[in-house]
C-alpha cells in the first residue's frame, strides 16, 4: 500500500485550453496517507470520474504529478501502477465458478497456488462467502456479485490503492447497508488504502475517515464527516451534505454585525474582514428550533420522515427548514425562530467567513 | 374515480410473480409501491399499465373494466428509471408526441407543452435535443411528456433512481405538487423507506409478490401489521430478535430480560419475534422505558450528523442509530439501551401479535 499524492494536478479535455473555464479539474493538491479509508464526493460532472480516471492511468493529466510514495507514477500506463478497482457494476465472470473470480487477480500475476488458495479463503471469509465458492457465479444474486466484485478488488495484498467507483449505487437500500458495513469492517482488517467515489453523502461519509468534497473540478473541502458537517467551508458543502442541506439566507453585513429581515443575528464568532458585500447566513435545519423569538415565521409544511420531522417556515420571503424530533408546530402556525448562537455563520462569496468562537 | 384491482395475478410459465392482489387507488394523493428489487413493483405497474396480461383478475378505471383494453386506449402515461425521449426529437416534439399520436389539434398542443415545460422549467430547453441535457432535466422533459398527456392514470417506476442524490431531493419534493389537482391516479415505485414517507400519500408494501400492507404512509410505517412490512419499511433495517413471554416476564435469550408492560401484558405466554427501529437502539439512555443490551461492536458509521454501530448479540447482529457523535472501540462491548414502547411484537408466523 502506498502514501498517494496528487501535486498541481490539472486536467482538460480541450487541446488548448484558456481560462478555468476550460479545465475539467482546476488545481488540486492533495496527499492520501498509506491504510486511510478516503471518499471523493460530488455532484455528476464535478470532475471526480476525470480524477480517478487520473490516477487509475486511464488518463494522463495535462498537468501535474501523481506520487504514489513520493515516486513519479503520472506516465505509467494503469497496469504498471498496481492498483485495484471496483465499479459500479460487479465485473465478474458469469461462466467462472466464484472461487475462480476471486483467484482470478492473482492468478493472472502468477501467484503460486498455494497461495492463491490461502488469499482467497481469507477473503471469502471475510465476505462471508465460503458456502457458495463453488457455485457458478451466473447464479448469484446482484449483491452477491458486487460482494465478489469488491472480493476481486481486496485479494491481492501488493495494490497500492484499491478504487471504488460508486459500487453501491445499483444495490437495494437494506443490501447497501450490509456491504458498506462489510467494506468498513474490510478496512479494518487489511489496512488498504482506499478511494470510495460517489454523490452520496450517507456513503460518502460513513465509510470514510476523510472526505475530499468535490464541485466544478474543484476541491471545496477536504475533512472528517463531522467536519463537514459542523463547519463547511462553503456554501456549496452545507448544501450538499445534509438532508436538508443548510440554510443560506442572503444577510447584510454592517460594522462586523449580521442583520436578516432588519434584525441582528447572533453568530458563532466575529466575523472576518473582507471586502465584497456578498454575504449570507448559515445554519443546518439541526440547529434550528422554535420559541421565543423576535423572528417569527409562518409554517409552510411539515414532513414526518419517521425519526424526525422536517418543518419548513418562511421567514420573509425565505424559506428555513428545521428538523424536529419530537412535536411540530402545525401547518399555518406563526411561530419563533431559533438560531443556535453557536453554529450560525456567515459565508462570504459562498466562503466561509465567521471565527470559530474561542 | 380510481384504479381498482381485483384479485389480479400475474403469472410466467409455472411462476407466480404477484400473487392475488386487490387495491383501491384513488387520485389527489400519491400512492407508492415500496418493495426490495425484485419484490414485484415493476410487474405490477405492468400489469396496471396493460403492458403485461393478467393471469386472473380484473383492472377497473373509473367503474369500467379495463383488464383486456390495450395500453394505446388506457389514457396512462408511464415514466421509468432510465430517461426515456425521443433521441432526434427536440424537447418540444417529446413533450408533444403523445397528443400529436392523439390526434390533438396544433394551437392546443403549443398550449399544453408550454404549461408542462413551465411547471418543469424546460421553457429555456424546448429547443434542444435531449443528450443537450444534464440527467435531472432529461427526467423532467420525460415527466412533463406525462403531464401534457393529462392522462387517467401515471405511472413512475422508480423515476428519481439514475438522479444525482440531491438532484433526487430537489425533484422529489416538486412531485407531488406537480401532479396536485390534476385528478390522476399517480402510482409511484420505490425502494427506498424514506422516499415514501417524504411522498406521503398511501404507500403499499410489496413482498415477494404480494402487498402486506397498504394504507396512509406514516400510518403504517407506524403500525405495521407483520413482520413483512415492517422489513419493508425501515431503512436501516430493522433489528429482530425471538423472544419468550412467560408470566410477567419478557427474556431476550440470554441478553435481557423485562417486565411485560401495556401492550405485552395481554400476549399468551410464548415464543415471540419483536422488532425494533435503529433509532430506538441508543448508545445512551434516553428515560426508564429502555432495556439494557450488551453487544460485541463489529462496525461504526459516523455520517456528521448520526453515529451508528453494528453489534453482535448471541446469534443477533443489531443497528444502534443515534444523533451526534458517539464513539466505540471496535471489538469491544458496549451497552445500549431499547426503548420498549416502540418494540413491535409479532407471533412466529409473522403477524402481529401486541399493539
Amino acid at each position: 500500500m502506498a502514501k498517494i499524492s496528487l501535486s498541481h494536478l490539472k486536467h482538460s479535455y480541450e487541446p488548448n485550453p484558456k481560462g478555468p473555464e476550460d479545465y475539467a479539474l482546476k488545481e488540486i493538491n492533495l496527499d492520501w496517507q498509506d491504510g486511510g479509508a478516503y471518499a471523493l464526493l460530488g455532484p455528476s460532472g464535478c470532475g471526480k470520474s476525470t480524477l480517478l480516471n487520473i490516477i487509475s492511468g486511464l488518463l494522463i493529466p495535462s498537468e501535474g504529478k501523481i506520487l504514489f510514495d513520493d515516486r513519479d507514477v503520472t506516465a505509467l500506463s494503469p497496469d504498471q501502477r498496481n492498483i485495484a478497482q471496483v465499479f459500479q457494476f460487479p465485473v465478474i465472470y458469469d461462466t467462472m465458478t466464484v472461487y475462480d473470480n476471486l483467484a482470478f487477480p492473482l492468478r493472472n500475476r502468477g501467484v503460486d497456488e498455494t497461495t492463491v488458495k490461502r488469499r482467497v479463503s481469507d477473503i471469502a471469509a471475510m465476505l462471508e462467502v465460503e458456502d457458495i465458492l463453488a457455485r457458478r457465479a451466473s447464479g448469484l444474486s446482484p449483491d452477491n456479485k458486487q460482494k465478489i466484485s469488491m472480493g476481486r478488488g481486496l485479494v491481492r495484498d501488493d495494490v497500492n490503492v484499491v478504487m471504488f467507483d460508486e459500487p453501491l449505487t445499483v444495490i437495494d437500500p437494506h443490501l447497501k447497508w450490509k456491504l458498506r458495513s462489510k467494506l468498513k469492517e474490510l478496512h479494518h482488517r487489511v489496512n488498504a488504502t482506499m478511494i470510495y467515489v460517489t454523490h452520496d453523502q450517507t456513503e460518502a461519509l460513513t465509510f470514510a475517515d476523510r472526505v475530499v468534497v468535490m464541485d466544478e473540478g474543484q476541491v471545496v473541502q477536504i475533512g472528517t464527516p463531522v467536519e463537514l458537517f459542523e463547519r463547511p467551508e462553503h456554501t456549496f458543502v452545507g448544501h450538499f451534505i445534509g438532508s436538508p442541506g443548510m440554510n443560506i439566507i442572503p444577510c447584510l453585513v454592517e460594522d462586523g454585525a449580521a442583520k436578516f429581515l432588519d434584525q441582528f443575528i447572533d453568530l458563532e464568532g466575529p466575523i472576518k474582514t473582507g471586502g465584497s458585500a456578498n454575504c449570507e447566513i448559515g445554519i443546518r435545519p439541526e440547529f434550528v428550533s422554535f420559541g421565543e423569538s423576535t423572528l417569527r415565521g409562518t409554517v409552510m409544511k411539515v414532513s414526518d420522515i419517521g425519526r424526525h420531522k422536517v418543518v419548513e417556515v418562511m421567514l420573509g420571503e425565505y424559506k428555513i427548514a428545521s428538523i424536529v424530533e419530537d412535536i411540530a408546530p402545525q401547518r399555518g402556525e406563526n411561530i419563533g425562530v431559533v438560531f443556535q448562537k453557536s453554529q450560525t455563520r456567515i459565508y462570504r462569496d459562498g466562503w466561509l467567513a465567521t471565527e470559530k468562537a474561542s | 374515480m380510481a384504479l381498482e384491482l381485483r384479485k389480479v395475478t400475474k403469472k410466467v410459465g409455472i411462476h407466480t410473480y404477484i400473487k392475488p392482489t386487490s387495491l383501491v387507488l384513488e387520485p389527489g394523493q400519491f400512492n407508492v409501491l415500496l418493495g426490495k428489487t425484485g419484490s414485484g413493483k415493476t410487474s405490477l405497474i405492468k400489469l396496471m399499465a396493460g403492458l403485461d396480461p393478467l393471469a386472473s383478475g380484473q383492472i377497473i378505471m373509473n367503474g369500467k373494466d379495463i383488464s383486456s383494453v390495450s395500453t394505446q386506449k388506457r389514457n396512462i402515461s408511464l415514466v421509468h428509471q432510465f430517461f426515456v425521449n425521443y433521441p432526434h426529437m427536440t424537447v418540444f416534439d417529446n413533450i408533444a408526441s403523445p397528443l400529436r399520436v392523439a390526434g390533438m389539434a396544433r394551437s392546443e398542443i403549443e398550449g399544453r407543452v408550454e404549461e408542462a415545460a413551465d411547471i418543469l422549467q424546460l421553457r429555456p430547453f424546448l429547443n434542444r435535443r435531449p443528450h443537450q441535457l444534464s440527467g435531472g432535466q432529461q427526467q423532467r422533459c420525460a415527466l412533463a411528456r406525462a403531464i401534457a398527456k393529462n392522462s387517467d392514470a401515471v405511472f413512475l417506476d422508480e423515476p428519481l433512481a439514475n438522479l444525482d442524490y440531491k438532484l433526487r431531493e430537489e425533484l422529489r419534493e416538486q412531485l407531488p405538487e406537480l401532479f396536485a389537482g390534476r385528478g390522476a391516479v399517480v402510482v409511484y415505485a420505490t425502494s427506498e423507506p424514506e422516499e415514501a414517507l417524504l411522498l406521503g400519500g398511501k404507500t403499499g408494501l410489496i413482498d415477494d409478490g404480494r402487498v402486506t400492507q397498504f394504507g396512509p404512509t406514516s400510518e403504517i410505517y407506524r403500525t405495521p401489521s407483520n413482520l413483512a412490512s415492517a422489513r419493508v419499511f425501515s431503512n436501516p433495517p430493522i433489528n429482530c430478535a425471538q423472544i419468550k413471554k412467560k408470566g410477567h416476564l419478557i427474556s431476550m435469550g440470554e441478553v435481557a430480560k423485562w417486565p411485560v408492560n401495556e401492550q405485552t401484558k395481554d400476549l399468551v405466554d410464548g415464543d415471540y419475534l419483536i422488532a425494533i427501529r435503529p433509532y430506538y437502539v441508543r448508545p445512551e439512555m434516553s428515560d426508564q422505558r429502555n432495556v439494557v443490551l450488551k453487544g460485541l461492536v463489529k462496525v461504526t458509521e459516523l455520517s456528521g450528523s448520526e453515529s451508528s454501530a453494528h453489534f453482535e448479540m448471541e446469534d443477533e447482529t443489531w443497528v444502534s442509530l443515534a444523533h451526534g457523535v458517539h464513539n466505540f472501540e471496535i471489538g469491544t462491548e458496549h451497552k445500549f439501551y431499547m426503548d420498549i414502547s416502540k418494540c413491535f411484537y409479532f407471533g412466529l408466523d409473522g403477524q402481529i401479535a401486541g399493539g
